[in-house]
């Protein structure tokens, strides 16, 4: 059993008119097994709060705490958080020119794990995550998100997750921008990983279509750069009728 | 005639002030150019293996196929009338790698040397030339590629730290032959190429593409010309640098030359940049000309830019760790042209090489 633990977190951008806060204390508590749901309006901070999590160097982190089984996850850089267990599924992964996705799944793995993964274990690890999301085999010849569709870039994503088995997944507006096959099956993706790991989620998403997948046991609201209603899966359904006027205006 | 001054190579001893030499630190040319260095023949360039069937190398009396106003040139020609020949038999079509090799001699006196490659008509063939070690070279290297022949030509500089390398690598290319060229620069104190093209004959077409990696206090330049003076012909320069360290320096020039009878023509050139370090200072010059507007196409583009931070972001993410991270993409960079070379020894030396120099470059 894993505790992700965040606590009072203040996070700020420099613009040029100077250092904006975008994030003004946000209080979350996700255990293994765990389905989170964060649900808020565009500009609200969801995907400051998933960046500054996994270490963007764009975000300045100026009050609060993030632990992980209570290791402080804010004093590791980029890559030992992945290594404690943290996994960002990017809404705009980065085109990686010239690096295969064969070569980049196999570096990753082999970082995260602390050895290379051994040859014919790894190609039947990779083959069966591709099988499973629907993706061509020569996918993994192609260049990292170079010219890949928009759903392609998620099934990566998702691919990642089921092969690097993270102790927390953040997932970042993962639904947007797919049709309602590709939802589905990059859905499906992440319920196979969390069955396979029971890792926790924290899933944030603008609308409530993807939670009929992936079922939250909680829906927190997110505006203005903080937490401002909590409740179970009732609170996505309030949502989807109501959508977020009362928190914006308010 | 042309107003395209940067190819009009002056045939006098350099000054620095000459477009085409403003780049070039004429100091640490060792004398090549104003005629100060040892010259000696030395007869270097040698078959590497066995030369396949239909494939010819000598050293013999030669002669320049074409008229040069580079001084370094002149200077070679002025030196020795002697050369090595290596000559493609027409309709050869050679499945092998013909591999060459220069060894040193160290640096006391200059080599001046003179190549001829002939690719005779239909024939089908890549050469490839290594050089490693530490030496002086001056080197006039001529191709003459015949009608419907494909010549692919493979120049390694993989030389020591000590290495002054002056080369024109200059093709000729007839009726509905191919040259392409692959050169890839890595070695060196100061290392100055000429990859031009003149095309003869309609449906002639040339791929010159290029890497280098330059680390503190390198100096590399490569400079093409390619002369569009036939209709149809077609062109394509893609060449990619690195640079990391103190007073490292690359400079590219490409210029183009669409002359009034060139209706047809096709061009595009590109060169992009990684600087990987402040200190380091990468020139990049288009040059395009254009006498006549009845083309397909005409067109080049120049980038100077360093890591993407979402890259490394992104692979961090993923458990990488900053070097192995920076590793990738300077890999996955310098990718696109290396793995054109085809010939997987070579690749992953290469590759190898540029993993070393971006080692040495530290953070």
């Amino acid at each position: 059993m894993s505790t992700l633990e965040i606590r009072g977190l203040k996070v700020s951008v420099e613009t040029e008119q100077g250092a904006v806060e975008i994030l003004k204390g946000v209080d979350l508590t996700i255990k293994s097994g765990e389905t989170h749901a964060i649900m808020g309006p565009n500009g609200s901070g969801k995907s400051t709060l998933a960046y500054s999590i996994a270490g963007h160097p764009k975000y300045t982190i100026t009050e609060g705490t993030v632990t992980l089984d209570g290791e402080d996850v804010l004093e590791m850089s980029v890559d030992e958080r992945a290594k404690a267990g943290l996994f960002l599924a990017m809404q705009y992964p980065v085109e990686v020119p010239g690096v295969s996705v064969s070569n980049f799944l196999r570096t990753a793995a082999t970082a995260l794990r602390g050895e290379a993964p051994k040859l014919r274990e790894w190609v039947g690890e990779v083959k069966s995550a591709m099988e499973s999301l629907k993706m061509d085999p020569s996918f993994a010849q192609r260049n990292v998100n170079e010219g890949f569709s928009g759903g392609e870039k998620k099934r990566h994503e998702i691919m990642q997750l089921e092969l690097l088995k993270p102790k927390f997944a953040i997932l970042d507006e993962t639904d947007s921008g797919l049709d309602v096959d590709a939802l589905r099956i990059v859905s499906e993706g992440v319920v196979r990983a969390k069955e396979a790991n029971n890792h926790g989620i924290l899933l944030i998403t603008h609308y409530t279509r993807i939670l009929k997948y992936i079922k939250p046991d909680f829906v927190h609201v997110f505006a203005n750069g903080r937490i401002v209603e909590e409740g179970g899966p009732e609170l996505a359904d309030k949502l989807e009728a109501q959508g977020y006027a009362e928190y914006v205006t308010a | 005639m042309s107003s395209l001054q940067s190819n009009v190579l002056e045939n006098h001893t350099p000054t620095g002030r000459e477009e085409a030499w403003r780049f070039t630190p004429l100091k640490r040319l060792g004398g090549m150019h104003d005629g100060s260095a040892t010259a000696v023949e030395r007869n270097s360039l040698a078959v590497k293996g066995t030369l396949p069937t239909g494939v010819t190398f000598s050293h013999q009396e030669i002669e320049a196929v074409t008229q040069t106003d580079d001084v370094i040139v002149n200077r070679v020609r002025q030196f020795t009338t002697k050369g090595a020949v290596l000559s493609i038999a027409p309709n050869a079509e050679i499945a092998e790698p013909i591999m060459l090799n220069r060894s040193s001699f160290g640096t006391d006196s200059a080599e001046f040397s003179r190549v001829l490659i002939k690719a005779g008509s239909h024939s089908k063939s890549v050469v490839v030339i290594e050089n490693t070690g530490d030496t002086h070279l001056a080197e006039d290297l001529e191709i003459v590629v015949e009608p419907g022949a494909h010549l692919t030509l493979i120049a390694l500089q993989e030389w020591g730290s000590k290495t002054i390398h002056a080369a024109r690598h200059h093709a000729i290319v007839d009726r509905d032959a191919t040259f392409k060229s692959i050169v890839v620069t890595v070695g060196g104190d100061v290392v100055r190429l000429l990859p031009t093209v003149d095309f003869i004959a309609p449906g002639a077409s040339c791929d010159l593409s290029g890497v280098y990696f330059a680390t503190a206090g390198q100096f590399f330049e490569h400079r093409m010309f390619v002369d569009h003076k036939v209709p149809n012909a077609k062109s394509r320069v893609n060449y990619k640098g690195a640079l990391a360290g103190d007073k490292a320096h690359t400079v590219w020039i490409g210029d183009v030359f669409i002359r009034a009878a060139a209706e047809g023509t096709d061009t595009y050139e590109l060169n992009r940049n990684l600087l990987l370090s402040d200190g380091a200072r990468a020139d990049s010059v288009p040059n395009l000309e254009i006498e006549t507007g009845e083309i397909v196409g005409a067109g080049h583009a120049s980038t100077t830019g360093r890591f993407d931070d979402e890259q490394l972001f992104y692979l961090m993410s993923r458990g990488i760790n900053m070097d192995d991270a920076r590793r990738l993409v300077v890999r996955g960079f310098f990718n696109e042209i290396v793995s054109e070379i085809g010939i997987e020894e070579i690749q992953e030396r290469i590759m190898a090489r540029i993993d070393g120099e971006l080692a040495k470059a530290g953070k």
